[in-house]
């Protein structure tokens, strides 16, 4: 019995032991690469939303610049996300939204959009999807140019019934055999331009509006 | 070289391999290996875990109480990963989005939980680390050819995402093998990644009956492997 009971004290200070000691190397490695985790996930965000930013440069911060985004339907947000306006010399020359096409071929399509005062697209970056390797991942700037289709667009340009791809009466191009990711992607982008449309005043505001 | 080393050696990279002898580890094998570079890294990656973890259990084997040694290696695995995780994600952001689950995934790789237990838990430190090494490098081998079938037959290039591991430089470095290629989606989705290996296995069971049936000629007795 004393024997039985030894035998499980072992056993427990042993646990014990090795889950103190992981615990002490985890959080030392955490505490030991945290700034750089920060420093690469800025840079690498930093990066995408220069792209979709008009190429004359701004010269603000852009994340801390960045303001909250509600989960508004236009932009198909399921969670907030977050708005960054860049700005020269004071002016607002640009504004990056977080946006999303809920009906991608599978899932959702998570993009940026850069659109300028004038309501004119700088920019459009994906982020994340789930489309077909091969197939509607050409949406994608690393796999085609296609989506550079958006530069320069806006609500009148074209007419709102011609923002749909070729297929469906409308001005986008498109890759045969998959229609359903640009189909997608053109209604998000329009939606994310009529958000702007409507809330264009507080999207450009150069000073931040306390909560 | 002893007979030891040189079994362990052996062991890992042909006759017990991992990916297409013990078929331990099958999850990312399948699911990452559709390109060369993404198979290598997350190749390397679970070898470098294996070396640390199987180390580090056969320096403490005899402080474990054998009650509790499988959640105690579970856990030595998990602090590794963890930290190999949090290593990549700071200095390889890329590849770290790319590898993505499969990284932490690399604690459920029955092939690392396999050494430990097998190996590492009664041998000496050093054979340990080289036995999961050798392993290791065995399945990162195969990891490397699928994902090379996979690259040339689905996208027609080789060492495509490069630039993921040595930046923008290595964009150049991609090898176009089959000029204006369309493409094969089957090799690319993860039916591609069980023909391919099972081509990988038939093969390499090919090679070994051959060698079988050579040696049982060469032998009066009949004797095979």
């Amino acid at each position: 019995m004393i024997e039985f009971r030894n035998r499980i004290l072992v056993t427990a200070s042993a646990l014990l032991a090795f889950a103190m000691f992981g615990a002490a190397l985890l959080s030392g490695t955490f505490q030991l690469t945290r700034p750089a985790i920060e420093q690469s996930e800025r840079a690498a965000k930093m990066k995408l939303i220069a792209q979709v930013l008009p190429p004359d440069g701004f010269d603000n911060d852009l994340i801390r610049a960045a303001r909250p985004l509600p989960a508004d339907p236009l932009l198909g947000l399921r969670h907030p996300g977050e708005a960054y306006l860049a700005m020269r010399h004071g002016q607002p020359v640009a504004v990056v939204l977080e946006a999303a096409a809920p009906d991608g071929y599978s899932g959702e399509i998570r993009f940026l959009v850069g659109i300028r005062p004038d309501g004119t697209v700088a920019g459009v970056r994906v982020t994340s999807h789930h489309e077909t390797p091969g197939l509607g991942d050409y949406i994608e700037i690393g796999k085609s140019p296609w989506v550079r289709v958006f530069d320069g667009k806006s609500l009148a340009d074209p007419q709102p019934v011609n923002w749909k791809v070729r297929k469906d009466g409308g001005l986008f191009d498109y890759m045969a055999g998959a229609t359903i990711t640009p189909r997608a992607l053109v209604k998000a982008v329009r939606r994310t331009l009529e958000y702007f449309q409507a809330h264009r005043n507080e999207l450009l505001a150069t000073t931040k509006e306390q909560p | 070289m002893s007979p030891e080393t040189r079994e362990i050696i052996v062991n890992g990279l042909w006759k017990q391999n991992p990916g297409i002898v013990q078929l331990l580890g099958l999850c990312p094998l399948l699911a990452i290996s559709n390109n060369v570079v993404n198979a290598l890294s997350l190749g390397l990656a679970t070898t470098l875990v294996m070396a640390v973890a199987s180390g580090s259990v056969a320096v403490v084997r005899d402080y474990i109480p054998q009650a509790a040694r499988i959640p105690l290696f579970v856990l030595i695995i998990a602090a590794l990963v963890t930290v190999v995780e949090l290593l990549m994600h700071a200095y390889v952001l890329a590849l770290y989005v790319v590898l993505g689950v499969f990284l932490p995934l690399i604690t459920t790789n029955c092939i690392v939980l396999a050494r430990v237990e097998a190996f590492a838990s009664k041998r000496g430190t050093l054979h340990s680390v080289l036995d999961a090494v050798m392993m290791g490098l065995g399945l990162t081998l195969v990891l490397v050819v699928l994902g090379g079938l996979r690259e040339v037959f689905g996208k027609g290039t080789l060492l495509s995402g490069l630039d993921l591991v040595f930046g923008p430089v290595a964009k150049d470095w991609v090898i176009q093998v089959v000029p204006d290629y369309q493409g094969l989606l089957l090799a690319i989705l993860p039916p591609g990644a069980f023909i391919g290996l099972g081509l990988i296995i038939a093969a390499r069971n090919w090679l070994e009956g051959m060698r079988a049936r050579r040696a049982r000629v060469d032998s009066p007795l009949g004797q095979t492997a």
